[in-house]
């Protein structure tokens, strides 16, 4: 598939008039409301509950709306947004240190390089206080100075400290912190919740959507639920790959059901690396593991001057060792943004002057922190991520540097949705990592949290009154009808289909095979040959899979390998149009690095003139050529530049 | 390396579950625990013989999905360690290794080494929250909580939810799970004004599901995140002082 064709009409993001700063305001002003007694006659799904899915079910729960709420997981919190190490920004400016709203802005559009939405980011910044205020009420023990205060830290890509952290487990704290708002919901009755459970199907009538099918993972049963809306939390497909630092279980399955089913998929190509992971040690390795990027304030980077030094880390003196990232970025140093931290990792590596017995990782060294601020300081900031690299390398931090390399770790792409959050498909939204969101081509370090809980605790909340109001006094589709029946009945026979295959591989084989396609020619450097070959390899790999997949068992059975299957197959057509958006976005920004459009000193080359747009593809077929529409991006508050970490 | 594995295997909740003894190959001592069933996975699947349902998702530790008892230890061998994060470098090659599901009255098979733990999540339903409007919560930096206190809370706080207190508990108790949320959310001053009703909630609510305490402490021995057991104490202590404060409230009423 490389054929698309483009829509003569733009795409409208619908941003509200007015000057940046009172859009959101006015906005809201101006958005029409359900009054509090008609809040319970409303239903609304949300699917999944991460940190965007949790704290939207308790919102509107605790706001009035009848809400179902579903993930895959056994509880609702071990969603995938528990693993976050970092930290979440917020424009607080408790460090003095010269932040405000209009600097966060400014710092995601221009980290973003120039791909994101003005308008959208710009309220993203304005919540995030909040977003600290409300968590740090909710219990949420973020990390304290010795008065008591607040303590900061900053994080890769900002010259200002407004990272609020808690350990190394933010994530999961915060998690925790919506996980709990939504069990008091779940208590008060305002939330039914649907652990186990698996959306594989969005059911949209009349152009509107209006319910969704799901697997019962436990007793295989397949079932309609329907709703006044239907929202997507389900987040990112950095699995695509395969290797990535994502949970096992994040997919992309409701998110291209969804796409099947009309919804603009933005963006695809907007995938980023995380420059800091525990390089893999061979090929059973399941998954990759994150080293928090706040290591690189306290560490340094380096790798041999010479390729073929064999010498141990502590015996190389400091004349013999390249701190890259210093040498070529005075001004950022370690912490310049992470496609650019991870493509110069990329060029050591490539160039052979990688570390580790597989020489594929640089060194991240602790030495010289240690020295200055002493072991114990080390202690408090990261002693479970030290902890967490001992245990998988069975080497200790505190004495012989990390060894770290690039891996997929987020993805920008997602749902294409408008300034209210909802999708092109009326009453459907996306939330949280599953949308295409406010990061541009590059999200900053601890701006997905940020993200996350202000689509879900303020940004949905108070927009989805504009589609639910006008629908008072009309009750959901019933799931009697045949839209659903039809639904469920593809549901079950695509579940029939994998285990009636009985071929020779198992689906994790495919997924494997699959990662391997897009990592190497669609991953942190891209080229219109890696990518031609690759789309011409992925629905090849796609049909041996449906010729080919060993499933055993039943399908009214807890599965694994059915849900992996499934899965899997999603993955294999998205995974198309993933490498089409690239190929087709002829320049390179953030996370999308096309090596035909460097600088001369390898960065990354815009071209804003073709190219200032998000990019949202209509499905029209399996294989079939997409249909690309464009939403151009204006920029009245930001003037566009190249970026440049010098 | 070479491993021996007798593993659990049940079909569903009410069918009978026995042992089936594996052998796997190819080990590799950088291989974490579920890796190794990644493998076994497949090499039953190229038999023919359905692979071993486990739960697990992050595999970093954190989100406390995974749950084996490996010899008859939660989590295995390695002390603060979850089953993920154990690696096969610490077993001996040509090892024997048993492995179950978590076993407790409250949690109910699924299928295999996958237990329903649905129970402690309507322990925190019950009260393992601290009650704040979105949108009406004050200033962040309004109340200084000294460092020492958020960082106690935070020990409690960082609890995974695994569920391993209970199985390596005799009586199948789940207090150290509970004790942590408690103290968590009653050491903060954000937590102060629900802090009787939420022990007392909580602790009837562990009580309908799960065992009582009778102080063996494997529970503290076998928790990957090592939560101390002394947060028990500090439940207890609120839940007493609940019985008095929460009847002078109703009478109050
Ligand atoms: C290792 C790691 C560290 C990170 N560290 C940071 C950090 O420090 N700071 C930061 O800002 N960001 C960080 N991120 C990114 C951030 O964690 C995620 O982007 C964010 O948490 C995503 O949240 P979410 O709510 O959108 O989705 P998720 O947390 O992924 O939740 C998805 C939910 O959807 C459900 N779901 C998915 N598909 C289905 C389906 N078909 N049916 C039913 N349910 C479904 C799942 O069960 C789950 O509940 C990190 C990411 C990783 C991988
Ligand atoms: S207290 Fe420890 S063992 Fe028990 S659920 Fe929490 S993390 Fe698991
Ligand atoms: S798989 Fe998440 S804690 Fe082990």
């Amino acid at each position: 598939m490389t054929n698309y064709s483009i829509a003569p009409e733009p795409l409208d993001g619908k941003v509200p008039p007015g000057p940046i700063e009172h859009k959101w305001d006015d906005h809201k002003f101006a958005s029409t409301l359900v009054n509090p007694a008609n809040k319970r006659r409303f239903e609304v799904i949300v699917v999944g509950t991460g940190l965007a899915g949790a704290s939207a079910a308790a919102t509107l729960g605790e706001l009035g709306y009848r809400v179902k709420a579903f993930c895959f997981q056994d509880s609702p919190r071990r969603a995938h947004s528990i693993a976050a190490q970092g930290g979440i920004n917020a424009a607080k400016n408790y460090r003095n240190d010269g932040d405000s709203i209009y600097r966060l802005f400014y710092d995601t559009v221009k980290g973003g390089d120039y791909r994101a939405r003005e308008a959208n980011v710009y309220r993203l910044a304005q919540v995030s206080v909040d977003i600290i205020d409300q968590c740090t009420a909710q219990g949420v023990p973020f990390a304290r100075e010795y008065g008591g205060l607040l303590d900061n830290r900053s994080f890769g890509g900002a010259q200002v400290s407004r990272t609020f952290y808690a350990r190394g487990q933010t994530g999961q704290q915060l998690l925790l912190g919506s996980y709990q708002a939504l069990e008091r919901q779940i208590n008060l009755g305002t939330v039914e919740m649907f652990p186990r459970t698996e959306m594989l199907e969005l059911v949209v009538k009349d152009g509107v959507a209006v319910g969704i099918v799901v697997r019962n993972l436990v007793t295989g049963a397949v079932t309609s639920h329907s709703a006044h809306a239907v929202v997507l939390a389900t987040g990112g497909y950095s699995n695509a790959f395969y290797l990535s630092t994502n949970a096992k279980g994040c997919n992309v399955t409701a998110a291209w059901r969804a796409h099947r089913k009309g919804a603009y998929f933005a963006n695809p190509c907007y995938t980023q690396i995380h420059p800091t992971c525990i390089p893999a040690s061979d090929d059973f390795q399941s998954k990759l593991t994150l080293m928090s990027e706040s290591l690189r304030n306290d560490g340094r980077i380096w790798v041999p001057k010479d390729p073929s030094d064999t010498r141990s880390p502590d015996q190389i003196p400091e004349a013999d060792r390249d701190y890259f990232l210093e040498r070529r970025y005075p001004a950022f140093g370690n912490l310049v943004p992470r496609d650019v931290a991870s493509r110069a990792a990329k060029r050591e590596v490539d160039e052979g002057r990688g570390v580790g017995p597989l020489k594929n990782g640089v060194y991240l060294d602790f030495a010289e922190a240690i020295g200055r601020l002493g072991r114990h300081v080390l202690e408090e900031r990261y002693d479970n991520l030290f902890e967490m690299y001992e245990r998988i390398t069975g080497e200790d931090p505190y004495k012989v540097p990390m060894r770290i390399y690039p891996a997929v770790h987020y993805t920008m792409g997602g749902l294409w949705v408008d300034y209210d959050l909802m999708t092109n498909v009326p009453g459907l939204y996306a939330l949280g990592e599953a949308n295409f969101s406010d990061h541009g081509a590059n999200r900053l370090g601890a701006s997905a949290l940020m993200q996350g809980l202000a689509d879900g605790y303020f940004v949905l909340p108070a927009t989805i009154s504009n589609y639910l109001a006008p629908q008072l006094g009309r009750s959901p589709v019933p799931t009697s009808d045949p839209v659903f029946q039809a639904a469920e009945a593809e549901v079950s026979e695509r579940t029939k289909r994998f285990l009636a295959i009985r071929g020779t591989k198992s689906p994790d084989h495919f997924h494997r095979e699959l990662g391997k396609i897009v990592w190497d020619n669609c991953g942190m450097a891209r080229s219109q040959d890696s990518l031609t070959k690759a789309l011409g390899e992925i629905p090849a790999l796609r049909d041996e899979f449906y010729r080919d997949v060993k499933v055993l068992g039943g399908d009214m059975d807890f599965n694994q390998s059915l849900e992996r299957a499934g899965r899997v197959a999603d993955f294999l057509e998205f995974s198309e149009l993933m490498c089409l958006d690239a190929l087709h976005r002829e320049e390179s920004c953030g996370g999308h690095f096309r090596v035909e459009h460097q600088t001369e000193d390898g960065e990354a080359l815009r071209d804003d003139d073709d190219f200032a747009y998000a990019g949202a593809w209509e499905f029209t077929g399996v294989g079939g050529a997409p249909v690309l529409h464009k939403e151009p991006l204006v920029f009245e508050n930001v003037k566009l530049a190249q970026r440049s970490y010098k | 390396m070479h491993v021996n594995l007798r593993v659990w295997r049940q079909a569903g909740p009410k069918a009978e579950g026995h042992f089936e003894d594996y052998a796997v190959d190819e080990v590799s001592p950088d291989m974490s625990f579920l890796e190794l069933f990644d493998v076994l996975n497949e090499q039953l699947l190229a038999d023919g013989v359905e692979p071993v349902a486990f739960d697990h998702d992050c595999r970093e530790g954190i989100c406390g999905s995974c749950s084996m008892m490996i010899n008859g230890q939660a989590h295995g061998p390695e002390r603060g360690t979850a089953t993920c994060q154990l690696h096969m470098r610490k077993f001996e090659d040509g090892a024997h290794i048993t492995v179950e599901p978590w076993r407790a009255r409250s949690f109910p098979i699924v299928k295999d080494l996958a237990v329903d733990r649905g129970a402690l999540d309507r322990i925190v339903e019950a009260g393992g929250y601290i009650t704040v409007r979105t949108g009406s919560a004050p200033e962040a930096n309004l109340t200084p909580i000294p460092k020492e206190v958020a960082d106690w809370a935070m020990d409690a706080a960082a609890c995974i939810g695994c569920g391993a207190c209970v199985a390596a508990c005799p009586n199948g108790a789940a207090q150290l799970f509970t004790a942590a949320k408690v103290s968590h959310l009653n050491l903060l001053p954000q937590g102060q004004s629900e802090r009787y009703e939420r022990v007392a909630n909580m602790v009837d609510t562990m009580e309908e599901y799960f065992g009582s305490c009778t102080l063996h402490r494997e529970c503290e021995a076998a928790c990957p995140k090592e939560i101390s057991i002394d947060f028990i104490a500090m439940m207890n202590r609120d839940y007493v002082k609940a019985q008095f404060k929460n009847r002078r409230l109703i009478a109050q009423k």
